[in-house]
């Protein structure tokens, strides 16, 4: 009996003392894997999926639009809207944004800026070609249609 | 002097580290994304120099196979309704490759062009769909005939030669003819 008597008298609490050191390290992978937020997207955000997704290597080429119905439709309609760093913009801007981005780029990449383009799946395909066009204009010919990848069911 | 041995080493107290760390992982957690760049890449064709005159194409009808999405989301393949957009890989797979020399499909693989061309009204969603169905056909043609899966396809890594090797390969002398029609207004 006394055999088990001694067990008992083992300590029960848990050591903390490595608990700083495992939620640093956590705090270092957030770190390193994340970015900042950049901009608030002021549009409804529901994009549809697709299978024959690609990978984008340099994510500084890349330039975001973010189109789509607005979340705040009180203030600013229901029309889905283009969304370019923070503020709404007409299609005829499209031109000097990619610009202003190109412009950020060092003279080797500037061919190489990707457009992002985020569309709700609710848009309708005039606004994205009209989008395209200005696109065309502004020759910034690589465009990626963001997609989350499709969760196969079979 | 006594005194100030009696005091000790002095120490930081730090139990309260883990709740300063959790802190700044909330923080981190809050205000920032986990970069997730996918999507369909898409080369837009070069907007047409003003000065010079179009130039002429002679396309043989059967070369070209042609997807319409109307305002209602429908398929219109090949002057045919299409009411299942899934079918559309395995038919311009056929179309592309022409396995029986069909004479109503494409002569060669390199003369195809896939030709899409939606309406104003179409959603979005469908337009990805489709897209998407589009450039699986060819993704799969491409993996066929490199020898691996079309997913380790797409996702080969250009900048090395290996797998640009592979890449070459399978893509060979077949370009990814799908051209975007400009809408009917």
């Amino acid at each position: 009996m006394s055999k088990f008597r001694k067990k008992s008298n083992t300590k029960q609490e848990i050591p903390t003392s490595a608990l700083p050191d495992i939620i640093f390290m956590l705090l270092f992978f957030f770190m390193v894997t994340t970015v900042m937020r950049e901009n608030t997207v002021k549009v409804e955000q529901q994009l549809p999926r697709a299978e024959q997704i690609k990978k984008l290597e340099k994510v500084e080429l890349v330039s975001y639009v973010y189109i789509g119905k607005p979340t705040e439709t009180s203030v600013y309609g229901t029309e889905p809207r283009i969304q370019i760093n923070d503020v709404f913009i007409d299609v005829k801007d499209i031109v000097q944004f990619v610009e202003e981005e190109r412009s950020k780029l060092n003279e080797a990449e500037k061919n190489q800026l990707t457009i992002s383009l985020k569309v709700d799946s609710e848009a309708k395909m005039g606004l994205i070609t009209d989008v395209q066009e200005e696109l065309k204009e502004a020759n910034a010919l690589k465009v990626m249609y963001s997609t989350p990848q499709e969760i196969d069911l079979d | 002097m006594a005194r100030k041995k009696d005091r000790g080493t002095p120490e930081v107290n730090s139990g309260s580290m883990a709740d300063i760390a959790f802190l700044l992982l909330v923080f981190f957690l809050v205000t920032t994304t986990i970069p997730n760049e996918k999507g369909l890449l898409l080369q837009l064709p070069a907007k047409p120099d003003p000065n010079q005159p179009p130039p002429e194409v002679k396309l043989n009808d059967r070369n070209i196979f042609k997807v319409l999405i109307n305002s209602e989301d429908r398929l219109l393949v090949e002057d045919e309704p299409l009411n299942d957009p899934s079918k559309l890989k395995e038919m311009v797979k056929e179309f592309v490759m022409n396995p029986n020399n069909d004479p109503t499909l494409s002569e060669s693989p390199q003369d195809a062009i896939v030709s899409l061309k939606n309406n104003r009204g179409t959603s979005y969603e469908m337009f990805i769909t489709v897209l998407d169905e589009l450039q699986g056909a060819y993704y799969e043609i491409y993996a066929e005939r490199a020898g691996v899966s079309p997913e380790e396809f797409r996702n080969l890594d250009l900048n090395n030669p290996e797998e640009r090797a592979i890449y070459e390969r399978g893509r060979g002398d077949i370009p990814m003819a799908i051209s975007i029609a400009q809408p009917s207004k």
